[in-house]
């Protein structure tokens, strides 16, 4: 069977959740294959292997001082090698320009922000803020394929994820762009946005800078904390985590939206949520029109009291 | 500093999109074309840096006539002049097909920055950036929220999911923008009257030097198999706050086990 390389998507040697998700939708296309940059594979064998990664091929840290171009030239090297059936990555921005470069290099096509996938290689897409639903194939070299962070559910399946170290020479080009300083902006306990089960948002609803209402719901749920693109306008929340056209693409378990009327813009990055509630004053606002479950009313008065009965029933 | 901005003509998000159930491309006919929002921001960007550094900015854009509206808006932004290349065989060509002509034309200018939107509202693929990074072996300078250059030294600031990172290169480099770099500037009426004599020079596919077998429908590297409009969310319920409005959604999530 084929091998299908699945590019790790690490913090620190953490193994994030979409890369469970990736190596699920591999083992239907053919043999899971880890791809590691940077250090901590050994003590990620556990979970790579949970998932059914047959193999780990890890490259040194040293990739990651430079912008994509070495990713990209590592998992062409791979393919080249192993004849590899596809490349799956997660379509996070770096995801995608990741899939970019690395097609370019094969020759192949490549499909970004896909939702699902067969083992036939066919990729679904949801459009235009999720109101077209599109099936499509690379026609040209080996699929690259970047799939949408908790679009595939993970289910676990036991793999031998046998580490092989991997020897790269990086081209001039690819050391072009260097990655000169790393500036954490947010530290929080919160799961990260794309990544998170349940998500929750505030909008202009929420009239200040004042996001206290929205993370107190979201600490009570375990949630990660989004926000239209309105109040990152305003200047209420910080620019990465808008939810939107223009910001992030989330596909949670749960989005709850606080004073968000839900604009396409809004919609484009949020409408393949499971379920989707809303609180809002308008009863006009187009999101409950897509909401499972909806409050009319003061957002204010609302979310304290849902707070406080979920942390009673706990 | 000579900068070459890219704008791309897409649908207005504002109105319904569709596509053609002929070959499943994009219907353009169907909505407004509008210049694709972030590629304002990258507009926005090209202008700052030619009023502080001197220099030309350019305009290249790929598509079809109707896309001149938009290569007219864009230069009533503040850019000196455009380039369109526009030919029917172009027609279906994805996201790395459209890159490659673009890098095609872009060898046959002179040029110190490219500077384009990190993605567009329709396709939102978000790879002709690297794309094309790759294909000219240039430095690549995406995902940008700040961009400093200083003599053929370049700096920009690369948003992440903790903050960002700060990337280095030489110019020549290619440049994608994030919202957060700027706020896009209004036209002028000045400025729209004189848009209208700024030169837009077309260019055809043989002109451009592109083979035509690298672009076009015919010989695109991906296909689109099908389409359909997303199955309808089934109604929800909507109930209006009379004090327990908390305590109702607290029952509905409770019934769906998230609580």
């Amino acid at each position: 069977m084929a091998e299908v390389l699945v590019l790790v998507d690490h913090v620190d040697g953490e193994v994030k959740k979409v890369t469970a998700e990736l190596l699920t939708a591999a083992r239907r296309i053919g043999e899971p294959a880890a791809v590691w940059v940077g250090d901590g594979s050994d003590g990620a064998k556990a979970s790579l292997a949970e998932y059914g990664a047959e193999k780990v091929y890890t490259a040194p840290a040293e990739l990651n001082d430079y912008v994509v171009a070495p990713k990209a030239e590592l998992l062409a090297k791979l393919v080249e090698q192993t004849s590899a059936a596809a490349v799956l990555v997660s379509a996070t921005t770096e995801g995608k320009e990741v899939a970019g470069r690395t097609a370019v290099k094969l020759g192949s096509g490549v499909l970004t922000d896909v939702v699902d996938v067969t083992a036939e290689l066919v990729a679904e897409h949801s459009i235009f803020g999720g109101a077209t639903i599109t099936h499509s194939k690379v026609r040209t070299g080996t699929p690259v394929i970047a799939v949408r962070p908790n679009a595939i559910p993970a289910e676990p399946a036991e793999g031998a994820a046998a580490i092989e170290e991997v020897s790269v020479e990086m081209s001039d080009a690819a050391k072009s762009a260097k990655v000169v300083e790393r500036v954490q902006q947010e530290q929080s306990d919160r799961p990260e946005l794309t990544e998170a089960a349940i998500v929750v948002s505030g909008g202009r609803g929420v009239g200040s800078d004042d996001f206290s209402v929205v993370e107190s719901l979201a600490d009570s749920l375990g949630a990660a904390v989004g926000a239209s693109r309105a109040a990152v306008d305003s200047g209420w929340y910080p620019n990465q985590f808008q939810v939107g056209q223009t910001g992030k693409t989330v596909s949670p378990n749960l989005y709850i939206a606080l004073g968000i009327s839900g604009a396409i813009q809004h919609r484009a990055g949020m409408q393949t949520s499971k379920n989707i509630v809303a609180v809002n004053k308008d009863p006009e606002a187009p999101l409950l029109e897509i909401s499972d479950f909806a409050v009319i009313g003061d957002l204010h008065k609302v979310t304290p009291q849902l707070t406080e009965e979920i942390e009673k029933r706990k | 500093m000579n900068i070459v901005v890219l704008v791309k003509q897409v649908p207005d998000t504002a109105t319904e999109r569709t596509l053609s159930p002929a070959d499943n491309t994009l219907d353009r006919a169907s909505s407004d074309g509008v210049i694709n929002e972030l590629d304002e921001y990258a507009i926005e960007e090209a202008l700052q840096l030619k009023e502080k550094h001197g220099g030309e900015v350019t305009v290249l854009s790929v598509g079809p006539d109707q896309a001149s509206e938009s290569i007219r808006k864009a230069l009533s932004m503040g850019p000196d002049k455009a380039i369109h290349l526009n030919d029917a065989a172009l027609h279906g060509s994805d996201a790395l097909q459209t890159a490659y002509a673009l890098a095609q034309v872009l060898r046959t200018i002179e040029f110190d920055l490219v500077v384009l939107g990190s993605e567009s509202t329709d396709a939102r693929t978000g790879v002709v950036g690297a794309a094309l990074a790759e294909y000219l072996e240039l430095p690549q300078l995406t995902l940008a929220s700040k961009v400093d250059v200083d003599g053929s030294d370049i700096t920009i600031q690369r948003a992440t999911d903790y903050g960002y990172d700060v990337v280095a290169a030489q110019l020549p480099a290619i440049v994608s923008v994030v919202e957060k770099i700027n706020d896009p500037r209004y036209p002028s009426f000045k400025l729209i009257m004189a848009a209208k004599k700024k030169p837009v020079e077309k260019l055809d596919l043989a002109a451009a030097g592109i083979e035509a077998d690298r672009v076009g429908l015919a010989n695109a590297t991906t296909e689109t198999v099908d389409f359909a409009a997303a199955p309808p969310r089934a109604a929800g319920t909507i109930v209006k706050d009379e004090g327990d409005g908390g305590q109702k959604l607290a029952a509905f999530l409770a019934e769906k086990k998230f609580i």
